[in-house]
């Protein structure tokens, strides 16, 4: 690695408040894991948009295809008895 | 993150469904197939865009040691902080089409890239970072609000995290000259000064009039952009004259009024030949700034080279301690 090294890419993710699930923010270069997490604060959490930062080294990230979404969502697509709606209850009766 | 799609050929039923994605009004992802043309007008914007946002940062940051007090520098400082962190997010979007971010800034700092006209012109007194804030920052947002509807997702989702930030520097802006504006007949003066030297460069931010815009047509069919040229620039005038008569300073344009069948403030010629000057380098700063950034660029190289040494440092000793 040179001096002028753009060094690794590493993405950012950012969890808003307590309780909240952390969503990808960006991605920020650093030379290793801690000056990624000092990176992506600087540059993803200047006004308190995060209280917990997750940095992954963005070779790690393994993503679908979006050429196979078709097929490779299928199996959740086709289940309607998965959801409240497939399932009748007497008129006026309150079920929640 | 990495682009793993191989070479895309633009077979015509590909473009067909892409177009028809767009058509529908859906976002377009890093590993979605798009148009090689797509790909290459977005790296395009994106990258004079980032590099805007750097450039960006010299004009005022000309100012920060002369800040007359702790609150406007401490203002400006944030600003500026902001302006690098914008020109970061934009890099990084630009990274999802597959270009390394070292090969934009060494476009940048080689003089071949383009960046925003206005960022050429000097800072001559302290009421112009207040002009910038308001005008320059206020031109951005009103292109940015659109931009955050482009089709390209790691674009868009860039933009509206800028037009948070660009509300605050619009806002500081706005208050520096309200307050001058105020002021003794020398502030005065010097606001209206400023703002006579920065409105026909603001107006010249939205680009070349539609007429003489040869990338508008394909960027607005697949919705990139959303307005043109002429629009977004029509729309921040008539967003900024009543903000001027409310400070009671004056616009430098003799031609300008209120059309009431329209409801559009008409405003006079632009001096194109001074855009496409300072757009082709011989802006009254093209050289300076350049000089300025290369200069940024090589002193912090020992920074780059201290963190790379301690990275193999602590990796190695990681190693043998396994």
């Amino acid at each position: 690695m040179t001096a002028d090294s753009q060094w690794p890419l590493w993405e950012v993710f950012t969890q808003g408040s307590k309780g909240l699930p952390f969503a990808h923010a960006g991605s920020v270069h650093a030379v290793d894991a801690e000056n990624a997490l000092l990176n992506a604060r600087d540059v993803y959490a200047r006004r308190g948009e995060a209280v917990n930062l997750w940095v992954v080294p963005s070779s790690a990230i393994v993503a679908s295809a979006p050429s196979d979404a078709g097929p490779f969502f299928d199996p959740g697509n086709d289940k309607a008895y998965r959801h409240p709606q497939f399932y009748k209850v007497p008129r006026g009766v309150v079920v929640f | 993150m990495a682009n793993t799609t191989t070479a895309p050929h633009d077979d015509p039923a590909l473009v067909a469904a892409f177009e028809a994605r767009i058509a529908a009004g859906e976002s377009i992802e890093p590993k979605d197939w798009m148009p090689e043309r797509y790909r290459r007008q977005l790296t395009r914007m994106m990258s004079q865009h980032a590099h805007s946002e750097i450039v960006g940062m010299l004009p005022e940051g000309n100012w920060i040691t002369r800040a007359p007090s702790l609150r406007r520098k401490l203002s400006l400082i944030a600003k500026v902080q902001d302006e690098a962190g914008h020109g970061l997010y934009i890099y990084c979007g630009t990274e999802t089409l597959g270009v390394d971010r070292h090969e934009l800034v060494n476009q940048l700092l080689d003089g071949k890239a383009k960046y925003s006209s206005i960022f050429n012109y000097p800072t001559l007194s302290f009421s112009d970072v207040g002009v910038i804030g308001w005008l320059v920052d206020g031109a951005a947002i009103v292109n940015q609000t659109i931009l955050a509807k482009t089709s390209y997702g790691p674009y868009a989702r860039a933009m509206i995290r800028i037009c948070k930030e660009e509300n605050f520097h619009k806002r500081q802006g706005f208050e520096l000259c309200a307050h001058l504006a105020k002021g003794t007949p020398a502030q005065q003066a010097m606001v209206q000064e400023s703002l006579n030297r920065f409105w026909w460069p603001s107006l010249m931010m939205f680009g070349p009039s539609d007429t003489d815009s040869p990338n508008s047509g394909e960027l607005l069919r697949w919705k990139v952009k959303r307005k043109t040229n002429d629009e977004l620039r029509q729309r921040f005038v008539n967003l900024t004259v009543p903000q001027v008569q409310a400070l009671g300073l004056t616009l430098p344009d003799p031609d300008l009024t209120f059309d009431e069948a329209t409801g559009n403030w008409t405003f006079g010629a632009i001096d194109w030949d001074e855009f496409q000057q300072v757009i082709s380098g011989n802006g009254p700063c093209n050289h300076e700034r350049l000089a300025a950034r290369r200069k940024a660029h090589n002193d912090g190289e020992w920074v780059r080279a201290a963190a790379t040494a301690y990275a193999a440092k602590r990796a190695s000793a990681s190693t043998e301690a396994a």
